[in-house]
């Protein structure tokens, strides 16, 4: 098939993935998930650290900086989230194309 | 099954990261092979899909959560290396702008997910599409079982991991981590199945891999609902 037409696709796709971040992301449980469960019942839990790195992490836990709604914050944070990390790995992905050695079927 | 940081003994997470950095790196020589015009712009976009819905927690039983994969669907979409790179670039990113995931614990967590989950999972689905020829319905079953697959899988490897670590006896920490993501893994099974569907009523000709009655590409044109 075409390039323009796996682009269509393409963009569909990154629109859905988009809008569920967006708009299903603040409505996500707010429970612990499997780990942080296990984790507090078996009585690990306490021994988590913050990397110095993730210290200064822009959103930690999904929470976008300078926000006041914890429901909007997250909504934001998946929105630009996404979009961050299509462009990160579309990025890699044009580089690798380049890399490509000539010639190949 | 994010592992944070202070979980793993740093030997552990020293340990997990080599196997994980060195399928990365081999991931990224196919991918100088593997990734052909039409792959190019679905790399993106399914990252950007996999880290969407890992946002997407939902209840599973008693003041749990779990949140989808997106493993097995991106190595059903683009094949188990590309899907690797997939996991590790969504789990990097979570891991350095939003502390998900710990930094040492990385490594770890790209083996759990992305090497045991999309690569090794992917590879076993790949092996099987190809010997069982199946057809669309025994296809999909075959995916959602390869998602809830992975979900166990990481489980296991998370589990190790913590075990070895001295963080929490395997015997607790096991059947525990099992237990919770085995109900995980039915979501995670389910919504598999139901975009590849999506997608194989769409676009079949983009997934790499594929029932044995899927319409390829040149077929689709013309032909009425249903193709």
């Amino acid at each position: 098939m075409d390039r323009r037409s796996t682009r269509a696709f393409a963009a569909v796709v990154l629109a859905l993935a988009v809008a569920l971040a967006m708009g299903l992301s603040p409505l996500a449980s707010p429970s612990p998930d499997g780990l942080e469960r296990v984790a507090a019942d078996t009585g690990f839990a306490a021994g988590e650290r913050t990397h110095a790195v993730q210290r200064s992490a822009p959103a930690p836990d999904y929470a976008f900086p300078g926000i006041g709604d914890a429901r909007l914050a997250t909504a934001v944070s998946g929105f630009v989230g996404t979009l961050a990390v299509f462009a990160a790995a579309h990025g890699l992905a044009l580089v690798l194309r380049r890399r490509r050695r000539p010639a190949s079927p | 099954m994010h592992i944070p940081d202070g979980f793993l003994d740093g030997q552990v997470a020293a340990a997990a990261a080599v196997p994980a950095a060195a399928a990365v790196a081999y991931a990224l020589r196919r991918a100088e092979r593997d990734l052909d015009e039409r792959r190019v712009p679905l790399l993106g976009v399914t990252s950007a899909f996999v880290f969407a819905v890992q946002m997407l927690n939902f209840p599973v039983a008693g003041g749990t959560s779990g949140h989808l994969l997106g493993a097995a669907l991106a190595a059903v979409l683009l094949g188990p290396w590309l899907a690797c790179l997939v996991m590790t670039v969504v789990l990097a990113a979570q891991a350095l702008a939003f502390a998900d995931g710990g930094v040492t614990a990385l490594g770890a967590n790209v083996l759990n997910m992305g090497v045991i989950g999309a690569l090794t999972v992917g590879l076993g689905m790949a092996v099987a599409v190809r010997a069982l020829r199946p057809g669309r319905t025994a296809f999909l079953g075959m995916a959602a079982a390869g998602a809830w697959l992975a979900v166990m899988l990481g489980a296991l490897g998370t589990s190790v991991e913590l075990g070895i670590s001295g963080t929490a006896p395997l015997g607790a920490v096991l059947p525990a981590m099992l237990g919770v993501h085995a109900l995980i893994g039915v979501g995670e099974a389910v919504v598999t199945a139901a975009a590849l569907g999506a997608v194989l009523a769409a676009r079949p000709d983009l997934l790499a891999l594929r029932p044995r009655d899927a319409a390829p590409a040149a077929a689709r044109v013309g032909i009425g609902a249903g193709a």
